[in-house]
């Protein structure tokens, strides 16, 4: 089953256009990357899935409802359906991190306080936080920390679709290999659908299923890795030239 | 080593140029100035002799290549990586020719795109109210939606931590203004009139306008800043695609709790300001506090005072409105939080002052 449906999406910022016509479709359980060269308008396609942007024309399908002529209502039921994680994480910097996990809990579910803190604390250990880091403000913890605490806010509401724009970005080596494990264990154990924007290589090798290239305002390549190097594209060549074999996780893990 | 950067050798038709030594940007200059001396137009071959030369980096092979299309020199050089320096100047100043040439603009166009940007800037501003008066509808429509706990912890934020600086200032303003009055009234014999004087001056203009002119510093700056400073985080995306609309979560406490407590600022003001206006009658035109107080009750007509608190919503909205205006279009750049903060207090005193002219003339006119 396709949970989303990207259909002749055109952008335009002004009279600059970004995208001219993207199509794709991302399969139930997949980890789907969006990837390309910077300024191609892979984050602009992501907000505009997540409904912060709006597009031109076309359509965009989310788990069978299209975004393009939705009523608010039907929105905010979408909205609880799926997960956001941001580049830096975008935690409510007025609220502790279990504040900000037990936020959409406390919004949206009638839920005794004893359950939120138990659903709370089970998030946190989920994305391999410790209960302690739990009163910690997002200003007084790591960059990698506040990804994970990102993501365990993703999943409060057990959505089946997760956003991630950039999950790896800034993170040092060893750290975003465990975060690139710990997508694959919430896939495994969650069952989620992933559209994960990013340039890190080794991500790409460790996680993704399929891919989207998005080069010169077009869809260059949709499908698999094992064929993503027959493309012809300037773009796609330099960037998987040097990547040549590919490196697993057991090799990045004895550097 | 700069004495001898450049020896020339001529005959009739030819010149030779020898560089020799390092040939850097810091010696180019002397090279530019050594050989303009020698005016080259008036030869048919000129040779760039590189052959003593030991270093030469992009810009003077920049300049080289200058010399090369401009006189038609042939540069002889046996050193590999001169001729690699200066293939790659050559093959980018083509794209450089091409694409950097800066656009000139006339006073017109100038004006013309200062102008469109304020009036969209202007349809912005009017798009925010309109969403803020829909989100109002919304807000009042389930009594489930209005946010008690967010309207008292604004309540708390921008309006009672408050309570003392606009004490403070008005109290002042109302000695000041008091002290001021004083002495003139006292060369007239008119030492009663102090009353009449402050009673008016300070209930209907002075303590709602400084009330205002001290919230919008405190306050609205404050809600640009904090606004803005989460729109770069992106917490403000987060919300959205969490379902949280900004507006019924940011924006509607904010106006509330600025427009419930503005008044109660401005009763606090105007208190103030007579207190102080009391003990300056007191300490230098020998009026106690009984008889002032007596006089006042006399005189000034409730009226007053009422036009003063009316004015309090009216000012708070606009307040409000802008500094949370203002955060909302902050950029992703750490720079616009400031320019915007600035923006924010400039223009809400300039939006409260309007305001006050207009219910100047509309209670005139309605013989209030």
């Amino acid at each position: 089953m396709e949970l989303i449906r990207v259909k002749n999406v055109k952008t335009v910022f002004g009279d600059k256009v970004v995208h001219d016509g993207l199509t794709l479709h991302v399969k139930e359980g997949e980890i789907y990357g969006l990837l390309g060269p910077s300024g191609c308008g892979k984050t602009t396609l992501l907000r505009e899935m997540v409904m912060l942007q709006e597009f031109h024309s076309g359509s965009v399908e989310i788990l069978g409802q299209k975004i393009e002529n939705i009523s608010e209502k039907e929105a905010q039921e979408l909205r609880r359906k799926w997960g956001v994680l941001f580049q830096f994480g975008a935690l409510f910097s007025s609220l502790t991190l279990a504040e900000n996990i037990a936020l959409a809990l406390r919004e949206y579910a009638t839920l005794s306080e004893k359950m939120i803190q138990e659903i709370v604390a089970f998030k946190l250990d989920l994305v391999g936080l410790k209960p302690s880091d739990a009163f910690l403000y997002p200003s007084q913890i790591s960059g990698g920390m506040r990804k994970k605490a990102g993501i365990a806010r993703a999943l409060a509401m057990d959505p089946k679709l997760l956003f991630l724009d950039e999950p790896t970005s800034g993170l040092d080596p060893i750290s975003a290999r465990e975060f690139d494990e710990l997508i694959l264990q919430l896939r495994s154990m969650l069952g989620l659908t992933m559209v994960i924007v990013t340039h890190d290589l080794h991500s790409i090798y460790n996680t993704l299923d399929r891919m989207a290239i998005i080069d010169n305002k077009k869809i260059a390549y949709e499908g698999s890795l094992e064929e993503v190097t027959s493309v012809k594209n300037d773009f796609i060549q330099t960037f998987f030239r040097d990547a040549i074999p590919i490196p697993t996780k057991e090799t990045t893990f004895k550097q | 080593m700069p004495e001898n950067l450049l020896r020339t050798t001529s005959n009739k038709e030819s010149i030779s140029l020898e560089f020799s030594g390092e040939l850097t940007l810091y010696n180019l200059h002397q090279a530019q100035e050594s050989i303009a001396k020698t005016e080259l137009s008036n030869f048919k071959k000129i040779t760039v002799d590189l052959k003593n030369a030991s270093y030469l980096d992009t810009a003077f092979a920049l300049f080289l290549t200058d010399l090369e299309e401009e006189y038609n020199a042939t540069i002889e050089s046996e050193n590999q990586n001169f001729y690699h320096t200066l293939a790659l100047t050559k093959e980018h100043k083509k794209k450089l020719d091409k694409n950097y040439k800066i656009k000139k603009e006339n006073i017109f166009a100038y004006f013309g795109k200062a102008f469109y940007a304020s009036y969209l800037s202007f349809i912005s501003f009017m798009e925010f109210l309109g969403k803020v008066f829909f989100s109002f509808l919304l807000y009042f429509k389930n009594v489930k939606n209005i946010r008690l706990k967010e309207i008292a912890f604004e309540i708390n934020e921008s309006a009672l931590r408050a309570l003392g600086i606009v004490a403070l200032t008005s109290f002042l303003i109302g000695l000041v203004t008091a002290y001021q009055a004083a002495y003139q009234l006292q060369r007239y014999g008119g030492n009663i009139f102090i009353v009449d004087m402050m009673g008016i001056s300070i209930f209907r203009e002075l303590a709602p306008l400084i009330t205002a002119i001290v919230i919008a510093g405190r306050s609205g700056s404050a809600y640009t800043a904090q606004i803005g400073a989460m729109k770069i985080t992106q917490e403000i995306d987060a919300m959205r695609t969490m379902g949280f609309d900004p507006y019924t979560f940011l924006v509607l406490p904010r106006i509330i709790a600025l427009v419930i407590m503005l008044p109660i600022l401005i009763f606090v003001a105007d208190i103030m300001a007579m207190l102080g206006g009391i003990i300056v009658a007191d300490l230098s035109l020998d009026l106690p506090p009984a008889l002032f107080i007596e006089r006042l009750q006399e005189v000034v007509a409730m009226k007053h005072f009422y036009v003063g608190l009316i004015k309090g919503p009216f000012f708070a909205f606009l307040i409000a409105s802008i500094g949370i205006y203002r955060g909302l279009i902050v950029k992703d750049d750490t720079q616009s939080i400031g320019y915007n903060t600035t923006k924010s207090v400039v223009e809400s005193l300039f939006a409260v002052i309007v305001c006050d002219a207009v219910f100047s003339i509309a209670f005139t006119n309605l013989g209030i």
